[in-house]
């Protein structure tokens, strides 16, 4: 990745001018190198990177990539992704047509005085617990990427042992132009 | 019927056409290279993996069609990166079988082992690594689609010695989808559309150019550019890469643009109100610095590559087409630019006062590097192919040749592959026999894939070498000495060492040397008299002999220099 950003947490500092391409390619062996190699030598920068089997047939999958639309013109993008022979499909969806959605989990050092304000935390945020023991706890939220960045900052007031976050998936919003269909 | 892998890799190659295979086996290949012995197809066996890939280029380039080289895994496969690399910079077709270890041992670094797709991910249209022996004939049937179709480049097969000697019953793939590639389509139909806004703009053009790419050559449009050319009167000029796809003696052609073109081609571009784009992808040693690339041209680009389209330079019209189909729509349309008598009065002003020009040659010194590759174009009959290395003898061949029809022209483009010219000659001189195929070769050049002679002597492929020998890696010594304040670092080689004419004769060449005007004639009176082995002659030319006119790395076209001996009138 060519992100000035640590990867990590990245998507709390998404670019003004982000893209999100849902990507529908051959499951295939490599494909993922391809596509992030695709990334590292033509300098496009990306913010996240999802991936995982599509709707039913196991022969293709999406991924779903946030893109810099500053590093490089999103149609170089777009169309260098296009010439990679795996990649079955590519749609653009431009955030405001987007349904995003991300999951947050992370773990918490807890003590007496700071649980109880914790859950007023995860109750707020529509987190949910998921693990306890004595001395920490597990939250998770699954929820839209603004959601995700506004719990990691409420976060910030407790010591946070561990904290992952998935990158997001989106698809359109009802109405607007569809995701990368699999083709029959 | 039951074939082993190998069989039916050998039978697949048989089924796509393939008439020559060059290469050379190591271990993991080693079940392939054993039904090659019954096979109809040609093995050419090289002296290094590098010359094999490079003569498959040269093959592919002379003849348009794939060229296919075969190695082992490992360092044979590591050797043959160079050529990929350069045939994916340079759009040509190429097939490459590589052998891999068997499945079980990918991934413990076994010996000889080598993630050659992963290496080759980058630099291939695509690659595969075969999984079964029942899947051989589907991916060399699609490595064939891939590197032919759409934009060409070449497509790696890597096979594992296991699914090699495994056994599958055969079949072929009998049409495209059985190929399946769903991510893959590389025809779209014509965009009239595009095609009508074009005609628009070039009904307008008050001063327009055709600005013809390597593209061109590759979609088989030098008929349908003549003629378009012709019946608009356009000025025409030709880059490195699309050198032969207009005739040079044509009136309209102004030559090859770039950072060591014509003046009058740079000089047109910069000054042209439209751009017409064939297959060309606006390098930066055609473009110099970008911002003042053609500042007042619309552009028309036509690429069968849409990723090409705004890379470089905005398109006013972009058709996503191969060439020849584009021209046709246009000339079906008639479409005419505005009368370009002004315009041409203008070009022929620049083509008279900044022709290509050089010192008299003498017999002071040593031999004008530029006199040379005439006075061999002179002697050769029409239709002689010429390969290069990379630098200044290069661009000089590309120069002083006089290009007339494609395939004439193998060169290294966009890579810059030093050691380029003897095996890629060797493989023009295999797809074409029928042809003289010279290699205009450097001494630098010359040095790092020679031994490739001694394939050429052993398999009877009777090419010339021509090594204009000025002691120097001139090309990097033209840049030292101009913008490096004649500081000279490491860049000389010695005319003497080796001893070219020796080194010639111990490849069981022949040899000849030419140190004055006289011996060269001669000797390129005798290399033109042998016709059953291979020649190099060692041209002994002066190094301080520069390639103009030029621009400098990222200066804009406007400061053009030309040769010195333009310089005051300019």
């Amino acid at each position: 990745m060519n992100s000035p950003e640590p990867f990590l947490g990245a998507t709390s500092h998404t670019p003004v001018r982000h893209h999100i391409l849902s990507v529908l390619v051959e499951n295939k062996a490599g494909v993922l190198a391809r596509v992030a190699g695709l990334f590292a030598r033509r300098g496009f920068n990306i913010y996240s990177l999802a991936v995982a089997p599509a709707e039913t047939k196991a022969r293709f999958s999406r991924i779903t990539i946030v893109v810099d639309a500053e590093s490089a013109p999103l149609e170089q993008i777009v169309e260098q992704l296009d010439k990679l022979v795996n990649v079955v499909a590519i749609s653009d969806l431009a955030p405001k047509d987007a349904l995003e959605r991300e999951l947050l989990l992370a773990t918490i050092k807890t003590n007496v005085d700071s649980r109880t304000s914790l859950l007023d935390v995860v109750g707020t945020s529509g987190a949910a617990i998921v693990d306890v023991d004595a001395g920490s706890v597990t939250l998770m939220l699954a929820g839209t990427p603004a959601a995700c960045d506004e719990l990691e900052r409420e976060l910030e007031n407790y010591t946070t042992i561990e904290l992952h976050r998935t990158g997001r998936v989106a698809l359109p919003r009802l109405g607007k132009a569809a995701t990368a269909t699999i083709p029959d | 019927m039951q074939l082993t892998g190998a069989q039916a890799l050998i039978k697949s190659l048989e089924m796509e056409g393939v008439e020559v295979i060059f290469g050379l086996p190591g271990g993991a290949i080693l079940p392939v290279y054993d039904p090659l012995i019954d096979s109809s197809i040609r093995h050419v066996l090289v002296r290094h993996e590098q010359g094999a890939g490079h003569m498959a280029e040269g093959y592919a380039l002379a003849t348009g069609r794939p060229g296919v080289a075969m190695v082992t895994s490992g360092p044979g496969a590591t050797n043959i990166v160079t050529p990929i690399g350069n045939a994916h910079m340079d759009s040509t077709p190429l097939v490459v079988i590589t052998g891999q270890v068997s499945s079980a041992a990918i991934g413990t670094d076994a010996f000889q082992e080598c993630d050659i797709t992963g290496i080759t991910m980058g630099i291939t249209k695509h690659n595969f690594l075969v999984k079964s022996a029942h899947e051989i004939p589907r991916a060399v049937a699609a490595a064939f689609h891939i590197a032919t179709t759409g934009r060409p480049g070449p497509v790696l097969v890597d096979i594992p010695k296991d699914i090699a000697q495994s056994t599958m019953e055969w079949w072929y793939p009998e049409n495209i989808e059985e190929l399946d590639l769903p991510g893959y389509h590389p025809v779209v139909e014509l965009d009239t559309n595009a095609v009508e806004r074009a005609i628009a703009l070039i009904k307008l053009a008050e001063r327009p150019v055709l600005y013809v790419g390597g593209g061109t050559l590759k979609s088989h449009a030098s008929a349908q550019l003549r003629a378009f050319a012709e019946r608009t009167g356009i000025p025409v000029v030709t880059t490195l890469m699309a050198r032969g796809a207009f005739p040079d003696s044509h009136p309209q052609h102004l030559g090859m643009p770039g950072m060591h073109g014509m003046y009058s081609a740079v000089t047109a571009i910069q000054k042209s109100d439209l751009l017409i784009s064939l297959g060309a992808r606006f390098d930066d040693r055609v473009t110099g610095k970008i911002p003042s690339f053609a500042p007042n041209a619309k552009v028309i680009h036509v690429d069968i590559d849409k990723a090409e389209f705004n890379k470089v330079r905005a398109a006013t019209v972009a058709i996503r087409s191969n060439v020849a189909a584009v021209l046709e729509a246009w000339d079906a349309a008639e479409a005419m630019p505005q009368n370009l008598e002004v315009w041409w009065k203008e070009i022929d002003a620049w083509r008279e006062a900044y022709p290509l020009v050089y010192d008299e040659p003498s017999d002071e010194g040593l031999l004008r590097p530029q006199f040379v590759i005439e006075s061999i174009a002179q002697a050769a009959q029409p239709g002689t192919i010429v390969a290069s290395g990379v630098g200044q003898h290069q661009m000089w061949a590309s120069q002083f040749w006089k290009f007339e029809e494609p395939g004439t022209w193998v060169n290294s483009g966009g890579a810059g592959t030093m050691g380029f010219g003897v095996p890629a000659a060797i493989g023009a001189k295999v797809g074409r026999p029928d042809r003289v195929v010279w290699c205009i070769d450097g001494d630098g050049c010359f040095q790092m894939t020679a031994q490739e002679l001694v394939t050429a002597r052993a398999e009877g492929i009777p090419i010339k070498v021509a090594i204009l020998n000025n002691a120097y890696l001139g090309m990097v010594r033209q840049w030292q000495e101009m913008f490096y304040d004649e500081r000279y670092s490491e860049v000389y080689l010695s005319p003497d060492l080796p001893d070219y004419v020796k080194w010639a004769e111990a490849m069981g060449c022949v040899g000849l040397r030419a140190t004055n005007i006289e011996e060269m004639h001669a000797a390129i009176a005798t290399a033109n008299s042998i016709h059953d082995v291979p020649v190099v002659i060692d041209f002994r030319t002066d190094s301080s002999e520069k390639v103009f006119p030029m621009v400098a790395a990222g200066a804009s076209n406007d400061d053009i220099m030309v040769h010195p001996l333009q310089r005051e009138s300019k």
